[in-house]
C-alpha cells in the first residue's frame, strides 16, 4: 500500500504556494498592467521565465544561493535562523518563482482588457487606486483569477525538478507526489508508482476539467 | 469660473500635433466644444478632469487653483470635483444601477443624493439592474446620475449621446438640461451634433487642430448673419428637386423629413449633405445653409 504522505505534501505545498502567489501577483500584475515604467520589459521577462528556463537551472540556482556554505545562505541561516535548502520552506519559496507566470499572465492580461475607462471614473470619483482595484477591476476579472488559481495550483502539483533540486527527497518534509513516483519507479515498485500518478492524473483531470466547464474554453489561451 | 491655458504636444493621426488653448467659462453656464474628431476635445476634457497632464498651463476652477505648472500644482482626478460622463460610459458591470451610484458617494456624504438623482433622472425601477443589462439610453442617464453624485463644480460630457438614436438623444438632452439647471452646474460638453449644440450649449469653442478658431453663441458661431424666427430647427440636405421656378428642399430634422421650398438661388448654393437651419417667420420658411 503506498504512502499518502507525499500526496498530502503535495497538496498543502500547492496550497500554500497558490495563496502567497495570489497575494504576490494581483498587486505586480496590476502595476504591470498600468506602468509605464522603463523597468516594466525587464520584470516581464523575469516573471515569463520560469515558462522556458529548465526547471533544473532555477533549482540549481537556488541551491547555490541558499546553501548555507555560500554567503547569501549562511546569512539567511545565521541572523532569520532560515535554511530554504532541503526544506519545505524552501520548496514552497521555490514553487512560487516557477509558478509566477501562471498567476500573473491571467490577471495581467485580465486587467489589461478592461476598458481603462473604468479606472479613470473611478479616479474622477475621488476613489484611490487600492479602492478602485478591489472594488471595480478585480470584481470584474473573476475568471481571470480563477484561471490564474488553478493553473497555479496545477502547475505546483506538477512540478519536479525544481523540487527535486532544491528539496530532495525526505519523506514528510520535502518528498511530494512527482519525487515519490520517480522514488518508486527507481526501486522498481511501479505498482505504487502507478497508485501514485492515477491519483495525480484523476485529481488534476478534475480539476481543469471543472475550470474549462464553468469558464467555457476561456482558459484555452494559457494553455497550449 | 473656469480659466485655463493648456498646451501639450498630442499623437494625432496626421503626426504630431500642438494643443494650445486658452479660454474661461462663466460659472453655471453650459460651454460646448465643437470640431473634427482628433481635434483635441476629449484632451481637453481630460486635462480638466485630471487624467492627462499638460506640458504647460494653468487651471483655476472657482478661484481654486487644479493646476499650475509653473509652481508645481496639479492635483490628481481625486481631488478635483468633476464629473465625468465617458464616451463608453464607464458603468461597472459587477454592480447595479443603484450600487454605482453608492459607490460614488464621496466618504460620510449623505446617500440621499442617490435616490434623489434615481428620481430625477427616472431610473427608479432599473436601481436594481445590472449596468451591464440595461439599453445604451438607460446606461447614458446612469452614467450622468453617477457623475452627478459627488455635486461636481464642473460637469465633463464627452460626446454622451453620439451613440444613441434621435428620440432618445433628445429625451436625454433634456435631462441634461434639468440636471444643469436644479443643480447650478458648469458644463462642458463634446460635441458635433448641430441640433444638440443648437438646443443645449449658451457658448461655443469652435477647435481645429489643437486651436480656438472662434468661439461665441451657437447662432454666432454657424450662421453667417443674424436670424430671428420663431422657429429653426437644424437638419441636413437629404433631397433637392426642381419644380418648375423653385426648388423643393427635403430636411431631415431629428426623424421628420420637411419639404421646404426654396428660391433658384438658395437652392443652387445647397447640395445633398449640407448642414441647414430652417427657420419659420410668420408664415415664410427660410432655410440656411450653416457654416461649419
Amino acid at each position: 500500500m503506498i504512502e499518502w504522505g507525499p500526496i498530502i505534501l503535495s497538496f498543502k505545498l500547492a496550497g500554500i504556494t497558490t495563496l502567497l502567489l495570489l497575494v504576490i501577483s494581483v498587486p505586480l500584475a496590476y502595476w504591470l498592467s498600468y506602468t509605464r515604467s522603463y523597468a516594466k520589459p525587464v520584470i516581464e521577462t523575469l516573471v515569463s521565465m520560469p515558462l522556458v528556463l529548465p526547471p533544473t537551472v532555477l533549482g540549481f540556482y537556488l541551491l547555490i544561493a541558499f546553501s548555507p556554505a555560500n554567503a547569501f545562505g549562511q546569512f539567511l541561516d545565521e541572523t532569520f535562523d532560515v535554511r530554504l535548502v532541503f526544506s519545505f520552506g524552501g520548496l514552497i519559496f521555490a514553487s512560487v518563482i516557477y509558478s509566477l507566470p501562471f498567476m500573473v499572465h491571467p490577471i495581467q492580461s485580465g486587467l489589461n482588457n478592461l476598458p481603462t475607462s473604468y479606472s479613470e471614473a473611478s479616479f474622477v470619483m475621488g476613489k484611490s487606486r487600492t479602492t478602485t482595484l478591489f472594488r471595480v477591476l478585480l470584481p470584474n476579472i473573476r475568471t481571470s483569477l480563477l484561471t490564474g488559481i488553478v493553473l497555479a495550483f496545477a502547475h505546483t502539483i506538477g512540478e519536479f525538478g525544481v523540487v527535486l533540486m532544491i528539496g530532495g527527497n525526505i519523506p514528510d518534509v520535502t518528498r511530494v507526489a512527482s519525487i515519490a513516483i520517480y522514488d518508486e519507479v527507481e526501486s522498481l515498485n511501479y505498482a505504487n508508482a502507478n497508485v501514485y500518478s492515477l491519483i495525480l492524473f484523476s485529481i488534476t483531470f478534475l480539476i481543469l476539467l471543472t475550470v474549462y466547464i464553468t469558464n467555457g474554453g476561456y482558459m484555452k489561451r494559457f494553455l497550449r | 469660473m473656469i480659466r485655463l491655458t493648456l498646451k501639450k504636444i498630442l499623437q494625432a493621426t496626421y503626426g504630431e500635433m500642438q494643443l494650445n488653448v486658452s479660454f474661461q467659462i462663466k460659472k453655471n453656464s453650459l460651454t460646448t466644444i465643437y470640431g473634427e474628431s482628433g481635434a483635441g476635445k476629449t484632451s481637453i476634457l481630460r486635462m480638466i478632469s485630471g487624467l492627462m497632464e499638460p506640458d504647460h498651463g494653468y487651471i483655476s476652477v472657482n478661484e481654486n487653483i487644479w493646476y499650475d505648472h509653473s509652481k508645481g500644482i496639479d492635483l490628481p482626478p481625486q481631488r478635483r470635483k468633476t464629473g465625468y460622463v465617458f464616451q463608453d460610459y464607464a458603468l461597472f458591470p459587477n454592480m447595479t444601477v443603484k450600487e454605482n451610484l453608492i459607490y460614488a458617494l464621496s466618504k460620510g456624504q449623505d446617500a440621499g443624493i442617490v435616490y434623489e438623482l434615481l428620481d430625477i433622472i427616472g431610473l427608479k425601477n432599473l436601481s436594481e439592474r445590472h449596468a451591464d443589462t440595461l439599453s445604451g439610453g438607460q446606461k447614458q442617464r446612469v452614467a450622468l446620475a453617477r457623475a452627478l453624485v459627488r455635486k461636481p463644480e464642473v460637469l465633463l460630457l464627452d460626446e454622451p449621446l453620439s451613440a444613441l438614436d434621435e428620440a432618445i438623444r433628445s429625451k436625454l438632452q433634456d435631462y441634461i438640461l434639468r440636471v444643469h439647471e436644479k443643480y447650478q452646474l458648469t458644463t462642458i460638453l463634446v460635441s458635433h451634433d448641430l441640433p444638440e449644440i443648437f438646443k443645449l450649449s449658451d457658448q461655443i469653442f469652435l477647435l481645429d487642430r489643437g486651436k480656438i478658431e472662434r468661439s461665441g453663441t451657437p447662432s454666432e458661431i454657424f450662421l453667417s448673419n443674424k436670424i430671428s424666427g420663431k422657429y429653426r430647427f437644424t437638419g441636413i440636405v437629404i433631397e433637392k428637386f426642381k419644380n418648375d421656378v423653385v426648388y423643393v428642399v427635403g430636411v431631415l430634422v431629428g426623424n421628420n423629413l420637411i419639404k421646404v421650398i426654396a428660391t433658384e438661388e438658395e437652392g443652387n448654393a445647397l447640395k445633398v449633405g449640407d448642414k441647414v437651419m430652417v427657420v419659420s417667420k410668420a408664415f415664410n420658411p427660410l432655410i440656411i445653409k450653416l457654416n461649419n
